[in-house]
């Protein structure tokens, strides 16, 4: 009787209570790529809704290039199906400029701004306003295997020159069975072996542009670097180089298939790790090496978390993203997941703590080269775009994966250097032009 | 004489069979060498799912020591019930409005045609020869203005509209090889249009109906370009699951496989469960 009494009272309450809850709980959509940082960053959703009991995580992670088209069209169709994403040094200033991404001007003071890496912070900021925080960040360097170094007697420079590079990929290729000389990115594409070819092309003097926007892509530096690249590689590489990415590139390297290897740092936690590696022991770290100059001799990448503008959760994706992109954070994946494992290449505290440092030795090799990168100037001679080894403008997605088969083609033989050059530079004058960058 | 014809006919007869004998093992052969090379690639891909992710971007190699590793995080890391389940309501949806509106069309087209029936069913299949990319942005917007992206619902529209052209077709071509005669006799028994189609026409056209039904499930089930592209979470079929697996750095192949052979896994199932009916129904007609 008595709790028939009390019973509309007790179901309103726990209604009104109910729906309180409901409408303090925000779910926020984070897009992002299966990278293995990544795939940590999952793992700990459940420590972030715990800290966060109001907001909960879902995960749409697809394909780079499959959420590169996917967030596009959301963004330029103001969908706001995403309130965080998942977006690299290229794409941050052009949406930004584009007003897609909301400006970060607004970090809590907890946040460390100034913790941030200063080259890293530049390339995800516009007019110096952050557009989106560095959940980890990339240059690239040289890995060899110590062991056919010494077997051979070569002893590796402090700062190594491609010339050097020929020499000891001749000495060292067939030195044991299944053994290339090295191993470098052939699979075409913007982000796959123009990656790779922009440093060398901007070692060797060249520049994809000049300061009025003309297309370079025939002058001498580009046919020295690019000849040098295919003589190199089909001298020296492993066999079907021009179908390796950084994929394959890593799997032949881990194995032992290659004596060297130069490409991003973010492979050197997975070769530092005996469970994945079989060169753990015998790994060499060195700078990526140079030719006519050091500039732009190595690259700089980072994965970064931006919130678009339509996205209606600003709040709550702002709170999700200061929390992944945190010192916090990394002691968190370093507590849990292992100190090799935590998202590098962001912090200056990362790399001041001690933990870090013992556990991966080749961090100062990539702090180094990530604070040497410099997107503003990095060709010898001037040039009007931002960007080691991408140009910043839209365009350059489909200039660098054009580009990037014609390098191909000339790996693989179906065309000459010359040729393949001379092609590139009509494709890439014929865009610019239709982009109206030039008469 | 017929001595002579009978000592004549036999080594004729003999040798007769000797090349039908031939020709059949030569298509037995030739059929088995097309199904292998059709298959191969699914073979493979179940293959790569029991490697780890090293022997899976090694050599080519049959001989490996077989792992569940693959299996293990896949299933650990995504809810794969979840994509499934939209799949199945996403392709049975879709499948089940598609037959819905072009039973009807086909019976108009078939039996009540016009000088402009074959234009209508021309311009129909035009459609499906426009790149579906052209039209993604206006769709897109759409959606997102009647709210509809990452909904099942959006979903069932696109298969619906996407699958209709071969849908109507297919139909279009099993009813106008229906004898007119025995629709002609229903109606001289006064059945109405509506007891012509559920009574005569639907029962002796069932198998084409079925195995139209069954190739729409497929394409459907198949479908990625949309799903990836009108979804994100709530609604997100199994190619949207598969898709997360690629993973630009790091190795994903074995992984990939797993999740690939776990997803086509269902539609595989159905579809050699019904091949007998599949090949009956498309070749319901042909021979007359």
């Amino acid at each position: 009787m008595r709790l028939a009494r009390h019973l509309p009272v007790t179901t309103l309450a726990a209604a009104i209570a109910m729906s309180g809850h409901a409408q303090a709980q925000t779910e926020i959509t984070v897009a992002t790529v299966n990278n293995n940082d990544m795939v940590i960053m999952q793992s700990l959703t459940e420590a972030f809704e715990e800290a966060h009991p109001d907001i909960t995580l879902d995960w749409v992670v697809l394909e780079e290039n499959v959420l590169r088209q996917r967030m596009t069209t959301d963004i330029a169709t103001d969908g706001g199906q995403f309130d965080v994403m998942t977006i690299g040094t290229y794409e941050v200033p052009i949406w930004a400029e584009r007003g897609w991404l909301s400006p970060l001007n607004n970090l809590p003071d907890d946040y460390n701004e100034d913790d941030l890496l200063t080259s890293v912070r530049d390339g995800l900021s516009l007019d110096g306003t952050l557009h989106a925080l560095p959940f980890y960040a990339e240059s690239s360097m040289m890995y060899y295997r110590q062991d056919l170094f010494e077997k051979a007697g070569i002893e590796m420079s402090d700062q190594p020159t491609w010339e050097e590079v020929r020499e000891w990929a001749g000495e060292l290729h067939g030195s044991e069975e299944g053994v290339a000389g090295i191993c470098l990115r052939g699979k075409p594409g913007w982000g796959e072996n123009m990656a790779f070819v922009s440093t060398l092309v901007n070692t060797y003097g060249g520049r994809w542009f000049d300061e009025e926007w003309n297309p370079e892509l025939n002058s001498e530096a580009w046919v020295n670097a690019i000849q040098f690249y295919v003589d190199l590689l089909n001298d020296y590489g492993p066999p079907g180089a021009s179908s390796n990415g950084f994929n394959e590139n890593l799997a032949l390297f881990s194995r032992g298939n290659c004596a060297m290897w130069v490409d991003a740092t973010s492979a050197a936690g997975k070769l530092y790790d005996g469970n994945e590696s079989d060169v753990a022991d015998s790994l060499g770290f060195a700078p990526a090496p140079v030719a006519e100059t050091p500039k732009g001799s190595h690259w700089l990448w980072s994965w970064a978390l931006a919130i678009p503008a339509s996205s209606e959760n600003q709040e709550a994706a702002l709170e999700f993203i200061t929390w992944a992109t945190s010192q916090e954070y990394i002691e968190l994946v370093g507590e849990t997941e292992g100190w090799t494992s935590v998202p590098p290449g962001t912090r200056e505290s990362t790399y001041a703590n001690e933990q870090y440092t013992e556990a991966a030795p080749f961090a100062d090799f990539v702090l180094k080269a990530i604070q040497d990168a410099d997107p503003t100037d990095s060709t010898l001679e001037p040039n009007p775009y931002v960007g080691v080894q991408f140009v910043g403008i839209p365009e350059f997605q489909s200039i660098g994966t054009q580009v990037g088969q014609t390098i191909a083609a000339a790996l693989t033989g179906d065309t000459t250097v010359e040729q393949a050059l001379d092609s590139a530079q009509r494709a890439t004058e014929r865009t610019m032009q239709r982009a109206g960058y030039l008469d | 004489m017929t001595t002579l014809s009978s000592k004549t006919a036999a080594p004729r007869s003999v040798s007769g069979w000797r090349s039908t004998q031939s020709k059949r093992i030569l298509l037995t052969l030739l059929g088995w060498s097309v199904a292998l090379v059709i298959f191969f690639p699914i073979f493979w891909m179940i293959l790569t799912g029991f490697k780890t992710e090293t022997a899976a971007i090694a050599d080519p190699s049959l001989i490996f020591s077989p792992t569940l590793e693959s299996y293990q995080d896949v299933h650990a890391r995504s809810g794969y019930a979840r994509f499934a389940l939209n799949s199945v309501a996403v392709a049975f949806g879709s499948t089940f409005f598609a037959l819905l509106i072009a039973i009807p069309s086909a019976y108009a087209m078939a039996f009540l045609p016009t000088k402009r029936t074959k234009g209508t069913l021309l311009w129909m299949l035009s459609t499906k020869m426009l790149p579906s990319v052209g039209v993604l942005v206006p769709i897109y917007l759409i959606f997102r203005d009647v709210g509809l992206l990452d909904t099942r619902t959006g979903l069932i529209i696109i298969y619906t509209l996407m699958n209709l052209p071969i849908v109507v077709w297919m139909l279009y071509t099993f009813f106008k090889d229906m004898p007119k005669d025995i629709l002609e006799a229903g109606r001289m028994d006064g059945a109405s249009t509506f007891q012509e189609v559920f009574f005569l026409l639907l029962p002796l056209t069932l198998p084409g109906i079925a195995s139209t039904g069954l190739l729409s499930v497929i394409l459907s089930w198949n479908e990625a370009f949309w799903s990836l592209n009108l979804t994100t979470s709530s609604a997100a079929p199994l190619t949207a699951y598969i898709a997360s697996f690629s993973s630009p750095e790091g190795l994903f192949w074995a992984k990939l496989s797993a999740a690939s052979t776990m997803a086509i896994a269902p539609i595989l199932i159905l579809g050699w469960m019904t091949q007998k009916q599949m090949v009956r129904g498309l070749t319901f007609g042909a021979v007359k």
